[in-house]
């Protein structure tokens, strides 16, 4: 079991050039995701509730197991550090803070004063800066700080630059020569009445999803037009940045410029300062939770010390559900799974109990049927590959998945399966060789380190058959995973860069996905009914196997109180009470 | 020989896991009744009379425990994260590990001493050459190498000349582990031959008009041939380390094959619950490097006592 530490997840231009229009409570409307399920989320805050002055104070010790590469928040694309720039940054919108579950999907004004007006066909969107904030370092925040951000964004060629921003008017020209970005006509600001505009080329669904993340934090127009590598930028948060070494740690303390002007967008914190410490492995950092050295682990506990931490710390771990699933991508255009009986045998064979188990237990994951995880916007509960059917996981049918395949004709063929190499994805590798093996093909497992094996799984060169990797949302919307996962236009042979790795692309599914969203601008019931019968109908050509959605696990010392954990960003670490 | 307790005590130890990791097939199906190369995470068996699951599931829910050792015959060492009998891979573990360390030590030595002879006893620019090449090859880190031609060759197949070696190979760690210590042992042969070179039995084949190879096969090779058969059993146990450290690293022997570096590291996460599945490889490991060694020195002792072979650089 182990936390995605870095988001590679590559988000497809396709999405947002395909995307039709979103009506902005869109997303809000759908938000059926579960809140944390904790095993003992004493702490958790499902409402927000109101600042408790006398838990103010105090320093919080965070670890892990090595630092998340650059501080700039336009370039950095961790976890490790996405979930720090939730207290220390802001953006025009947020997602809402200080509360769990699905209240923490919703997106919220920050340093605008409200949501946008969005005119001109959902191709303008309009917001006012709200007047009074300062950055850490004493300078007030301007319109021509929110200009400078989005140019900036292009300029340092921020992750996402070309894909998720490249629908703002003039970011084409930004995307050729980042240098001289302008975002003319793209970024209008007014200094007299603090508005700000976007316009956008075409509707863009989730654009307000796309402002609420850490690229587009607003950052002073001072900021070095490059990465800023471990040169802290100044925040506008309840926290600053005072040092970083990569090596060693970061060292965060209050933001003297701060007042809290959103409860919901960012509230006040509670430690006065927040050391995260990058020195220590996982079972060190374990034993330095449990003894009260530190207060919270960034990485998760390892398997063998589980068992442990539930038994003798039950009332200090934190267990809440992803918004991700783990699965089996199949190449749909070389054998043996070119042969949709292949495919379908695959997903009869495999045991998503066992991998669960494999993954650490029932606590920390639940087999899946389909590709929306559960709770995910457009989810329907559907099991096409259960033994005795129903709509959710039972037991495998080896017997069913042996004869479709000697119905396919593929018995006997050679097939490599790629994993990543760490413990828990080769162990669910060998299991995957084992159960192919038992179907009869002639499976091997080649194992892959982490850096090489996400990318070299999707560049059709290397011919993989099928392999085992794993989607976090970026932000919740059906389309983060139906659309990239298995749409045509994410399908790029010969590319490193193609998340469509079972090469999946259906025409009429296809169609059916642009449907999807287009509806979800008028009606985003309808549009998520339809991204469940989507999602069965791919399934019942199998591209690919889900396996499971995996659970976080947070391990806090004894001191830690006001557990808070955000389904987008994760545990609020500024909630957190150590006095 | 058989008078140095020492060796003889290694040598039965040797020839007891020698014998033991042939004959792991019978103990999978006859003993074990178990095929350790496949998964068995949701399986179960009986244990004093009460049934008891292979993986088992902790009271809280949270981690996944591989039953520990049952010192029957089914799971005598336990399950490891697959709920495969450790004993049983152990087993087959010790036929990969030895079959990688003696034949990439008898490529070895084999290439290493044609080297050597022809690098001794050419002298002039080929010396230059060669001794350059093993300067070069020495120069690397040993594991750095071993692991950057590991990965490169991982993903793709090594083709040389008509051979080809898949990526899941074993012929792979074998070839790699091969070359890597050719000049650990080539240059004390080539030091050895330049020596023989100036002697006068040699010079007198000279004199009489026998061909190099002539000379290279009657005179230098019998003289150069025990220290060759002294470093056999010395490389194959340096050899059987290597290939466990890189299949501990994941570049070696490729699951679900069972090596005891693989075993190591599959018992790596289980180090705090299950401990066994890494000690087991690991005694075995330290058993059979130590056994060589004492063979190696006491082979050495036997067939050139005046002879002061330097092992290491």
């Amino acid at each position: 079991m182990r936390r995605v530490a870095h988001r590679t997840r590559l988000y497809s231009s396709s999405v947002v050039l395909t995307a039709a229009a979103m009506a902005l409570a869109a997303c809000s409307s759908t938000g059926s995701t579960a809140g944390s399920s904790g095993s003992t989320s004493s702490g958790a805050n499902v409402s927000g509730s109101a600042f408790q002055a006398q838990h103010k104070g105090g320093t919080l010790t965070m670890l892990a197991n090595g630092g998340g590469g650059t501080l700039d928040p336009q370039i950095n694309y961790t976890n490790t550090f996405w979930q720090l720039y939730q207290n220390t940054y802001d953006g025009l919108l947020k997602f809402r803070r200080g509360v769990s579950g699905a209240a923490s999907e919703e997106v919220v004004p920050d340093l605008a004063t409200a949501m946008p007006k969005v005119t001109n066909s959902r191709k303008t969107y309009t917001f006012t800066l709200r007047k009074g904030i300062k950055f850490s370092n004493g300078s007030p925040v301007t319109v021509d700080d929110v200009l400078a951000t989005f140019q900036r964004l292009f300029k340092v060629s921020s992750p996402t630059a070309g894909s998720w921003y490249a629908q703002i008017v003039g970011a084409d020209a930004c995307l050729k020569t980042p240098a001289t970005c302008t975002l003319k006509g793209g970024v209008v600001v007014n200094p007299k009445t603090n508005e700000v505009q976007f316009n956008l080329t075409s509707p863009n669904p989730e654009f307000k999803y796309q402002l609420a993340v850490p690229f587009t934090v607003i950052l002073p127009k001072s900021a070095p037009a490059k990465d800023a590598g471990d040169t802290p930028i100044p925040t506008t948060g309840p926290y600053k940045f005072v040092s970083y070494d990569p090596s060693s740690e970061l060292v965060m303390v209050r933001n003297p410029y701060f007042h809290e002007w959103s409860h919901a967008a960012q509230p006040q914190g509670y430690p006065d300062k927040m050391i995260y410490k990058f020195t220590l492995d996982a079972e060190a950092e374990v034993s330095a939770v449990e003894n009260g050295s530190a207060d919270w682990m960034f990485d998760p506990p390892p398997a063998d010390r589980l068992n442990e931490i539930g038994t003798k710390y039950p009332k200090q771990v934190h267990i809440n559900p992803q918004l991700a699933f783990w699965y089996v991508p199949m190449n749909v255009n070389i054998p043996p799974f070119n042969n949709v009986k292949a495919r379908q045998a695959v997903n009869w064979a495999i045991d998503r109990a066992a991998v669960v188990s494999l993954y650490g237990g029932t606590k920390v994951g639940s087999p899946v049927c389909t590709i929306l995880p559960p709770n995910f916007p457009g989810h329907a509960d559907s099991c096409q590959y259960t033994k005795g059917g129903g709509t959710t996981w039972k037991a495998p049918d080896v017997a069913k998945a042996k004869k479709l395949v000697e119905e396919s004709g593929t018995k006997g063929q050679q097939v490599t399966i790629v994993s990543q190499s760490d413990s828990v994805n080769k162990s669910i590798g060998e299991y995957l060789q084992s159960v192919l093996t038992e179907i009869g093909y002639k499976a091997s497992l080649k194992t892959l380190s982490e850096n090489i094996e996400f990318t070299y799984i999707q560049n059709t060169k290397h011919k993989v058959q099928i392999s085992l990797t794993q989607w976090y949302e970026d932000y919740p919307a059906a389309s983060d995973f139906l659309n990239v996962l298995l749409g045509c236009s994410d399908f790029h042979p010969g590319s490193d860069s193609s998340v469509n790795i079972a090469g999946f692309c259906d025409k009429s599914i296809d169609a059916k996905m642009q449907t999807a969203e287009a509806l979800m601008g008028t009606n985003p019931d309808a549009g998520n009914k339809m991204w469940g019968q989507i999602d069965q109908d791919i399934m019942k050509l199998a591209p690919v196997a889900p396996l499971f959605t995996p659970n976080l696990v947070d391990f806090v010392s004894s001191r830690v109180g006001n557990y808070v954990y955000s389904n987008v960003f994760f545990m609020n670490q500024d909630q957190l009470w150590v006095k | 020989m058989l008078a140095n307790r020492a060796a003889l005590v290694a040598l039965i130890i040797l020839v007891i896991i020698v014998l033991v990791s042939l004959l792991a097939p019978l103990y999978a199906s006859h003993v074990a009744h178990t095929n350790p190369f496949t998964s068995n995470v949701q399986g179960s068996i009986v244990v004093d009379g009460k049934k008891v699951d292979v993986m088992q599931q902790s009271a809280t829910g949270l981690g996944v425990t591989p039953i520990g050792p049952t010192w029957h015959s089914r799971y005598f060492l336990g399950a490891d994260g697959q709920g495969r009998d450790v004993m049983a891979r152990v087993l087959y573990g010790g036929r990969v590990s030895l079959l990688i360390g003696s034949v990439s030590a008898a490529i070895c030595c084999f290439v290493a001493t044609a080297l050597g002879i022809i690098a001794g006893y050419m002298g002039g620019l080929v010396d230059g050459i060669l001794s350059r090449l093993f300067d070069v090859v020495w120069a690397f880190p040993v594991y750095l190498l071993a692991i950057c031609l590991s990965i490169v060759l991982l993903t793709s197949t090594l083709t040389i000349g008509p051979i080809s070696i898949g990526s899941g190979s074993l012929a792979l760690p074998i070839a790699i582990i091969s070359v890597i210590y050719v000049p650990y042992v080539a240059r004390p042969i080539r030091a050895q031959v330049k020596s023989l070179r100036e002697r006068m039995f040699i010079q007198a084949a000279r004199s009489v008009g026998s061909s190099n190879w002539r000379i290279i096969r009657r005179d230098v090779l019998p003289n150069v041939l025990p220290s060759v058969i002294v470093y056999f059993p010395i490389m194959m146990a340096l050899n059987i380390l290597i290939a466990a450290s890189l299949s501990f690293l994941g570049v070696g022997v490729q699951p679900p094959r069972a090596a005891w570096g693989t075993i190591i590291n599959d018992g790596l996460p289980l180090l705090y619950t299950r401990p066994l599945v890494s000690l087991a490889p690991g005694v075995m490991i330290a058993l059979t490097c130590v056994a060589l060694n004492l063979l190696g020195d006491s082979l050495r002792d036997a067939l050139d006592p005046g002879s002061k072979v330097r092992v290491g650089s």
